[in-house]
Parts: structure tokens; C-alpha cells; sequence
């Protein structure tokens, strides 16, 4: 049995409306307990900031983002945040590491580490490909891991909603997370990557797919209506359509309105929107384009059914990846860059192509600004999760950076001053004075992932917890976040400790131990006369149209490291 | 007796997984659905020399030892080596794979994959321009054009084009061959040509050009073509870019002789443009038809644990990748290594002879089940087990779908990724008693 006692934190701790109050943590076998022994080994926080450990609840770190690798071999040498990027060679403790913005498993799990973050999301599994996912995600250490399934231009998926069969599009969903061994349901633009199955694209909610005679609002609503009938921990994870086209927010606010009807069958949200920044512009073309923040904000507030992601940009070297092929195409052609694609047979599509945001460019600062009023103007935390869509708006190793912009105004007047004045007329940021204080970050960064995943062991200091617990070398109090950024990005850059299970895997900055993670995976349950039906449906696709036969299909549970399996009982 | 459905054949990048096995005490008696090649290779588990034994090479003879033995002497070689070079893995699982590059980290070794002398040159234009691909299914579901490129799938991949490519239905394409156009472009009529719609025979070595010119007339500069492009009369080129923009569905399969002729990396460059041109029209994309069973899957897993397909230099402690200089052929030829590992590959019928006659200085490890050249100068050989058919493990199809082989009979070989395993721990507990 070990035991562990934090004395004298400044716990940070939304989940009990915690705000930064000195206090002691206990710890027993790898949980958050109310009392310890004598015997227990002491770390001193000497006052410093303890919070949960993080959680990135949408990142691209397994599958995908070896694509971006595979294509991108000058991104291993970039050290562009030292300490958290660039070639690191082996020690007794760790493997080699490269990269920056696809950096290889090994250093994605010790860099998010030193970050003081333990549980990842990959945001996008395509059911086909789920077993690569698993193997990367065996060989990243130290943090727990989940997935979300991609479903949203699925041929069984649109065939069942066509015809109106929702108790069997349930069931294929469910066998669908457990061929996967997703947790969660993914839509990227709706019916889009179908339609990229011939170089095409579905242009917003009611622009039906080619071929199978449904809309993007049917599957959005469809598998809504699934996700809650199954209990699903997480609600739907949604992509918009029209990502990345000026003008796009209007689709934005039109989707978040649909998901007004749903009930959640969880005490979370209806819907969960990701990477907003990348669907909230204004204007009709790239030239009279402008920020859209301020409208989707502006229907956020007064909406209570769902929580978003920022998709914040980090200027600098990027590598974009998603199941949102078209887009990836006309990124491509657009930037004259390298395009890779991947289309998914039955399933999905997907590209990668690696990118520049240049503060010099009025289009990136605008989308730079987008994200961070998306944050600020949004007024309660409790909808909004921290991310870049890593490495999509910029790698994770950038979040202390982009946390210095939300806590200080005076830090974002530095990189606003930098800005032409065409960018200047197409943002609303230099108007907003708000700075984030210590308790609305926690929230952004880990306690709103709990809520949303419906994982309360996770995100929060409550005794029975995990012991997943970050020690930034700030002290609350006599640090100024809005003048002292440099000093603020550095404790966060680097924690003082991070604990994973109650044992320690980073001290000082660096790794300590590396510990292999959790995978968390959703197997939701359904009433055998479905499941049957729908199995008869499945066959026909494995032998008249899938190349995999349906027995090699399903990920073996020889590839899950540590699995945690999450039941549900569906409602039928 | 046992039968086991839906194995998974270990012989191509085609890994059909639709093998049904009949196994009757412990061997195989029955194998349906496989092709010659695939067949060839589960019944050649009871027909072919295997390496009995580990063995040493003592006094120029190779003798009989214990795999203790033969793990202690190998060992041995890769810690007093400076310079070690790893080659091969590529018909082997994943799992080997992955232990493979933690021993070349842990032993500052060059590793590399069979993709030196084969899709090498693939890896390096999706470097430069991308790589716009799709599974097969999609080919099957939807292509209305096939192309295939420099390579001869009769003989190299031959369930290819029932399952996934010519002669597949699916979907949109319940007509299969009818309602497909088949190209083959190549520098000689193969058994595939013979196959095909239209054949478009090119000078060798002339590749580059006929993409080029096919990119010219897709975007719009027909004027610009001379009167003959690598062989082929301007009017024929120009018909061939118009079936490609006019198809619902295009994709261009190309092999070595792409990767390997003339300009090399180049072509794999022009084409992947000539991919993202052809969508400005339709829809289009390509494909690798990757050789051994798991060279893609080496790729994917080096890419993932290192950050690189190939080429992978340890000697920084980090991994260094620069194809040209740190190749396998690239240290040989420099004569850099002072000894080598070689598993499931065979360099020594398949490397140029410089390569080779350095190889046969050093001390060589070989871990293979069956005798091959490489076996003649090899020091230290190490039997295994015949993955996908004695041992489980991952493998990666040529369209990076990765799929779970079976163990199909028991083996007193160890396997591969046992191997790597005990021979890291040896290393290891040398080093430390050193």
C-alpha cells in the first residue's frame, strides 16, 4: 500500500468550488483519500498551485497524426518549445524522442506529462483503422487514454436513418464502439465524406448526400437521438459542416440550434461542438472575411445545452489532420502543400496537410483572434474546454503560451501589436479586457472534461479520485497573471510534479517515471433480438462490400493496455 | 479436426484474410481460398528446409547450438560493435518490429526495412507531396479507372484484383471488370497487360515524362506536348488524360517499376501531383503495391515510435533519418557497419555486390526460419517460428489497414518477437556487467 501526503497546497479545484485554498491531499493506492498514515511519503507544496491532473478532451496523438509524421520528417527536428519539442535522446528512463508538432508516442505521452495533463481523447478513430489507434496508443506512456469513433458518414449509419430503423441504428452504433473500442461517437462534417468519395462535398445541414438520400441533419439528429438511447457517457461530438469557409458560422449556430430538442440521458451535455474556431467566420469570401465569434458567443450564453472546444491557433509550423477530407483537399490547394488523403471504405474519409500561421497573414491573426473571444466572451467556463485541436491549430506543448493569452489582456495587446490594421478591423479582441483567473483555467483545462466525459474519477480532487494531480511552481496570490506571463508559462510548461495514480512522473520538469496508462472504452448494451437483426444487416457489407472480413474486423483485446470497460444499458 | 476461417495470409502486401485452414494434428492438410503464392507458403512450412537449429560459425562452419547459446553470441556482436545495422523485418509481425527498434535505440544501431531497395523511393515523394490514397474497399466500391503502373499483380499479388481492384464488385461498381477501364502502363507486356483494356507501353526509364505530360493536358496545356512523350504518340497520351477526367473514379496502383526505374523518387513525386490535379475533375488517388506481407506495417510502427519509415540512425541517441546516407545500402557501400542483424529479409541475394561483400566481413546475425544466401555469411543464425502461420502477431495491408494474424499450428521455434526480446535482455545484462 502506498501512501502519499501533499501538504500545503493551493488546491485549485472547481469540482468542490475549490479556489486556491492551502490545503493537504492524501493519497492511498493510486486514489484521493480523506485521511493517510504517518508512514505516508510527504511532498511539500509549499503553497504551490495543485490542480487535477490535465485533461485534453480533443487531441489528435494516435492513427492519423502518423500520416503527419510519415509525410512531415522535417517536424522531428523542430525545436521550436524547448524542453517540450525537438530530438531528445534516450536515457535509463525514456525513449528517444522527436518532434514538435507529430512528435513520436513516447514523447507524446512524456510531454503532456510535463504539462501536468494525464488523460488524452483522440478525436477521431475510423472503425476500420481502430486497431492501429490502439497499438500507438499502447506505446504512449504514462497517460490514460480514449478514443472517439467516427460515424458520421458511415454507409450503415445513413442506410438505417434512410430507412427509418432507429432501434437497429442503435445497435450498430453500440457494435460499432466495440469493434473500436471507442468511448464515444464522433461526426465529422455529416455525409461530407461520402460525398468525398467522389471528389465532392455537401455544402450545409440540408444538402443531401449523393446516393443514400439522407441529410446532415438526419444523421446529426439521428445519432443524437442513438447516443442518448444508449446513456452514452459522452453526447455526440460534433465537426461541423462547412469547417473552414468564411461565412461558416451561420452553419454553426444552425447546428448547435437542432441539438436544442435533445435530452441528454446523462447529467451532461446535448451536444459537445469542437474546434469552434475553425467554424465561427463571418464574411462571404477570403476577402471581406471577419470574425463570427461574437454571434456564436452570443447564441452560447443563452444556450444550455451544450459545451464547445476552442480549436485555438498557435502561430507557427501546424499539421492539419482530419476525417473532414475535402477540406483537407482545399487546404492543399489553396497553400500549394503537400496533400495526403485517406478515404475509409464504407466509413469515412480523412487528409492531412501541414500548414504556416503567420501573424503577418490578416486571415491567420483574425483566426487567432476567433479563438480566444470564443473564450472570453463566452461567459461561464462550464461550456468551454481548452484546446488546439492539437496539432491542428498548434501543438499541445503550446498550451502554457496559450494560456498566457487568456490570463493576461496585456500579453495578447504584445501579439496584437504585431497585427495589420485590415486584421485589426475583423476581430473584436482588442476590445475585450477579460482576463481568466486560476479557477476558470482549472475548469477549461480539466473540470469540464469530467462533466463532459462523464468520468468523475477524473478531473477533480474529491477523495476517491484518481490521483492524477499537477504541482505548477506558481504561488497563487503573489504571482500576477496578467503581468507575470513569462514566469506563468514557464511553471506550466514544466509542472513541479505530476502524479499519475498516486505515483510520481514528473518532478522538476522532468520525467520521473513512465508508468503505462488506462484505456477507457464504452460497451453499450443492447437487447439481443437487435443486435441480432442489425448482425444480419452487417453481413451483407462484409461480404459483398468491405475488403476486411467481419472476424478480423474487431479489435482484440490483446491490443488494449490496461483496459477499463464503461457499460451502459441502452433504452429499447 | 480444426478448421480455422478468415487467417490472414502472410506472403503479399495483398494480406488476404480470407484463408480457411485445415489442420490436422498439428499440420496443415487443407488450405481453400488462397493463391498459388499464398498456398505455396502455408504448405511450404512442410516442404521447404527450415533452419533446424540456432547455429555458430566456428572454424567456417556453421555448428549446432542451443538458442541460448546462439542469444549469448549474438549478444556479444552487438555490444562490441561500434556500428551496428539492422536490416529486414518486414515479414515479420509488428510486434517484432517495435522490439527490433528498441533494441537498435538501445544499441545505437542504423535500422532499416526492405523499403531500401523497394518503396523507398514511395516514402520519399509522399515526403515531398503528400500521399493521396484511400483503402482498398474504396477501389472496389468505386473506382470506374484502374491504372496499374510499372507493376504485375498476376504474378507479384495475385488475388489483387478479385478482391480489391479489376475484377471486384461492390456498391457502385456491381458490374465489376464490365464496367471498369483497365490501363496498364509498363515497359513490356506482362500477364497484367494481357489483361487489360488499353496498354501503354513506355520507353524504360521514361515515367517521369508521361506523368508530366499527363499533368500538362489535365491542367489545361495540351500545346505544350511534343509530337511523342517517353515513346508514346501525342494523341494517346492525350486520350489516356481524358479517360482519367472523365472517369467517376481513378486510381493509379503502381510497383517498382515506378519506385525503381529512373528518377527514382521523382516519379512518385510527379504522380501524387498528377493525383491532386486529377481531383480538380474527379475523384483520384494512389496506391503502393507494397511486396512483403508487413513492409508497410514496419513503416507505420518506425514512423510511430521514431518519427521515420526507414533509414533510422540511433548513433545520436535520438533517431536520425536521412535516406541516401543512412540507408542500408548507404553505410554498406561506405563499408560504415562493423557488424549486422538481419531478420526476415535476405540481402544477400538481393543487395548490389558491395553491399554484400561488406556484408560478409562483419560478424552477421540472421534470424529467419528458412536458409537463404544471406545464411552463407551469416555467424550467428537464429531459427523462428513462420509468423501469420506459427505465431501471431500484426500486419499491415498495403493500404495501411492493419489486421491480427493467427497462430495456426504449435512450433518449437521461437518467434521473432521472443527473439528480439531475449536478445535486448542479454544486451542489456552485458552492458551492465560490463
Amino acid at each position: 500500500m502506498s501512501e502519499i501526503l501533499i501538504k500545503n497546497a493551493s488546491v485549485c479545484d472547481p469540482a468542490q468550488r475549490i479556489n486556491c485554498e492551502t490545503m493537504d491531499i492524501c493519497i492511498k493506492d493510486g486514489k484521493i483519500v480523506e485521511s493517510v498514515s504517518a508512514n505516508a511519503k510527504v511532498i511539500n507544496a509549499e503553497g504551490r498551485l495543485t490542480m487535477a491532473g490535465g485533461f485534453d478532451g480533443h487531441t489528435h496523438s494516435a492513427g492519423k497524426i502518423n500520416v503527419g509524421r510519415f509525410i512531415n520528417p522535417n517536424d522531428s527536428r523542430k525545436n521550436l518549445v524547448p524542453g517540450l519539442s525537438g530530438q531528445v535522446a534516450r536515457t535509463e528512463k525514456t525513449r528517444a524522442q522527436v518532434g514538435y508538432n507529430t512528435p513520436n508516442t513516447y514523447a507524446i505521452g512524456y510531454r503532456y506529462a510535463k504539462l501536468g495533463y494525464t488523460t488524452i481523447c483522440e478525436a477521431a478513430i475510423p472503425l476500420l483503422a481502430a486497431r492501429h489507434t490502439h497499438e500507438e496508443f499502447k506505446e504512449i506512456p504514462i497517460l490514460d487514454k480514449m478514443g472517439l469513433s467516427l460515424f458520421g458518414s458511415n454507409w450503415q449509419v445513413m442506410e438505417y436513418i434512410r430507412d427509418k430503423e432507429p432501434e437497429k441504428l442503435a445497435a450498430y452504433v453500440a457494435w460499432g464502439l466495440r469493434a473500436s473500442r471507442g468511448y464515444g461517437i464522433k461526426i465529422v462534417n455529416p455525409g461530407g465524406g461520402e460525398a468525398w468519395g467522389w471528389g465532392k462535398n455537401v455544402s450545409g445541414l440540408y444538402d443531401p448526400v449523393p446516393n443514400f438520400d439522407v441529410t446532415p441533419a438526419e444523421i446529426l439528429m439521428s445519432l443524437a437521438e442513438v447516443n442518448e438511447r444508449l446513456k452514452l457517457p459522452h453526447s455526440v461530438h460534433v465537426h461541423c459542416n462547412n469547417l473552414g469557409k468564411p461565412g461558416n458560422y451561420a452553419t454553426t449556430i444552425e447546428t448547435m440550434k437542432l441539438f436544442e430538442k435533445v435530452k441528454p440521458s446523462r447529467d451532461r451535455q446535448a451536444l459537445h461542438v469542437t474546434h469552434v474556431q475553425f467554424n465561427a467566420y463571418a464574411g462571404t469570401s477570403w476577402r471581406d472575411f471577419e470574425t463570427g465569434a461574437p454571434m456564436v458567443a452570443d447564441y452560447i450564453n443563452g444556450a444550455n445545452h451544450l459545451t464547445f472546444d476552442l480549436g485555438q491557433i498557435i502561430f507557427g509550423p501546424a499539421v492539419t489532420m482530419t476525417a473532414d477530407g475535402p477540406v483537407e483537399y482545399a487546404n492543399a490547394r489553396m497553400m500549394h502543400e503537400k496533400w495526403s488523403n485517406q478515404d475509409i471504405e464504407l466509413e469515412d474519409a480523412s487528409g492531412v496537410v501541414p500548414l504556416f500561421y503567420s501573424p503577418k497573414s490578416f486571415v491567420n491573426a483574425v483566426q487567432w483572434a476567433i479563438g480566444l473571444e470564443l473564450a472570453l466572451l463566452v461567459k461561464d467556463p462550464w461550456k468551454v474546454m481548452f484546446t488546439t485541436d492539437s496539432p491542428n491549430g498548434g501543438s499541445f506543448v503550446n498550451y502554457p503560451e496559450a494560456f498566457t493569452y487568456l490570463m493576461s489582456a496585456k500579453r495578447r495587446e504584445e501579439v496584437i501589436s504585431g497585427f495589420s490594421k485590415m486584421a485589426l478591423d475583423r476581430m473584436v479582441l482588442p476590445g475585450i479586457d477579460r482576463e481568466l483567473d486560476f479557477y476558470e483555467l482549472a475548469i477549461m483545462t480539466r473540470s469540464i472534461q469530467s462533466k463532459m466525459y462523464s468520468r468523475p474519477e477524473k478531473g477533480n480532487l474529491k477523495p476517491g479520485s484518481d490521483a492524477d494531480i499537477a504541482i505548477y511552481d506558481i504561488l497563487p496570490g503573489k504571482i500576477d497573471p496578467s503581468t507575470e506571463y513569462e514566469k506563468m508559462k514557464k511553471a506550466f510548461s514544466g509542472a513541479a510534479y505530476t502524479l499519475k495514480d498516486g505515483e510520481i512522473v514528473v518532478k522538476d520538469g522532468e520525467i520521473e517515471a513512465t508508468p503505462k496508462g488506462k484505456i477507457y472504452w464504452v460497451n453499450a448494451k443492447v437487447p439481443s433480438a437487435i443486435d441480432s437483426a442489425m448482425q444480419k444487416d452487417i453481413d451483407v457489407k462484409f461480404r459483398k462490400y468491405y475488403t476486411v472480413s467481419k472476424a478480423n474486423y474487431m479489435v482484440e483485446d490483446v491490443y488494449l493496455q490496461k483496459p477499463v470497460e464503461i457499460t451502459t444499458e441502452g433504452v429499447f | 479436426m480444426p478448421v480455422i476461417k478468415d487467417a490472414v495470409c502472410s506472403l503479399c502486401g495483398s494480406l488476404c484474410d480470407d484463408i480457411t485452414v485445415t489442420v490436422e494434428n498439428n499440420k496443415i492438410t487443407k488450405i481453400e481460398n488462397a493463391c498459388i503464392l499464398g498456398h505455396s507458403k502455408f504448405v511450404g512450412m512442410l516442404e521447404h528446409d527450415r533452419i533446424e537449429t540456432p547455429m555458430i560459425r566456428k572454424n567456417g562452419e556453421l555448428i549446432p547450438v542451443s538458442y541460448e547459446e546462439a542469444i549469448e553470441a549474438a549478444a556479444k556482436i552487438l555490444v562490441n560493435s561500434k556500428r551496428t545495422l539492422s536490416y529486414g523485418w518486414c515479414s515479420t509481425s509488428c510486434e517484432a518490429v517495435s522490439g527490433a527498434i528498441q533494441l537498435a535505440e538501445e544499441t545505437g544501431s542504423v535500422i532499416d526495412s526492405t523499403a531500401n531497395v523497394c518503396h523507398g523511393p514511395t516514402a520519399l515523394a509522399a515526403q515531398e507531396k503528400g500521399s493521396p490514397s484511400a483503402t482498398l474497399g474504396e477501389i472496389k466500391n468505386r473506382a470506374d479507372v484502374i491504372i496499374f503502373w510499372g507493376c504485375n499483380p498476376v504474378h507479384a499479388h495475385p488475388r489483387h484484383m478479385v478482391r480489391y481492384s479489376s475484377f471486384s464488385k461492390g456498391l457502385f461498381t456491381e458490374k465489376g471488370r464490365k464496367g471498369r477501364k483497365m490501363i496498364v502502363i509498363d515497359v513490356r507486356r506482362t500477364d497484367t497487360a494481357k489483361l487489360s483494356d488499353k496498354y501503354v507501353e513506355i520507353e524504360q526509364g521514361s515515367d517521369l515524362l508521361l506523368v508530366t505530360a499527363l499533368r500538362s493536358i489535365v491542367n489545361g496545356h495540351e500545346d505544350v506536348i511534343p509530337e511523342t512523350v517517353a515513346g508514346v504518340p501525342k494523341a494517346e497520351v492525350i486520350e489516356l488524360a481524358e479517360t482519367l477526367m472523365n472517369a467517376k473514379f481513378v486510381c493509379i496502383f503502381f510497383g517498382m517499376g515506378v519506385t525503381q526505374s529512373r528518377s527514382k523518387y521523382k516519379n512518385g513525386d510527379a504522380m501524387s501531383s498528377l493525383i491532386s490535379d486529377l481531383n480538380q475533375h474527379t475523384k483520384a488517388v494512389m496506391i503502393g503495391m507494397r511486396g512483403h506481407y508487413n513492409v508497410t506495417g514496419f513503416g507505420q510502427v518506425a514512423t510511430w515510435e521514431t518519427g521515420f519509415p526507414m533509414a533510422i540512425d540511433f548513433a545520436r541517441g535520438y533517431p536520425y533519418y536521412n535516406p541516401g546516407e543512412t540507408g542500408a545500402n548507404d553505410i554498406l557501400v561506405r563499408e560504415e557497419p562493423d557488424a549486422a542483424i538481419i531478420a526476415a529479409a535476405d540481402p544477400g541475394a538481393h543487395f548490389p555486390q558491395k553491399a554484400v561483400r561488406h556484408l560478409a566481413k562483419i560478424p552477421v546475425i540472421q534470424i529467419d526460419p528458412y536458409p537463404n544466401p544471406t545464411t552463407e555469411i551469416a555467424d550467428v543464425v537464429i531459427p523462428a517460428a513462420v509468423v501469420g502461420i506459427e505465431a501471431e502477431g500484426t500486419a499491415y495491408r498495403m493500404d495501411a489497414i492493419s489486421l491480427r494474424m493467427k497462430k495456426l499450428i504449435d512450433s518449437k521455434f521461437k518467434t521473432d518477437e521472443e527473439i528480439v526480446k531475449d536478445l535486448t535482455a542479454k544486451v542489456r545484462e552485458l552492458k551492465r556487467g560490463a
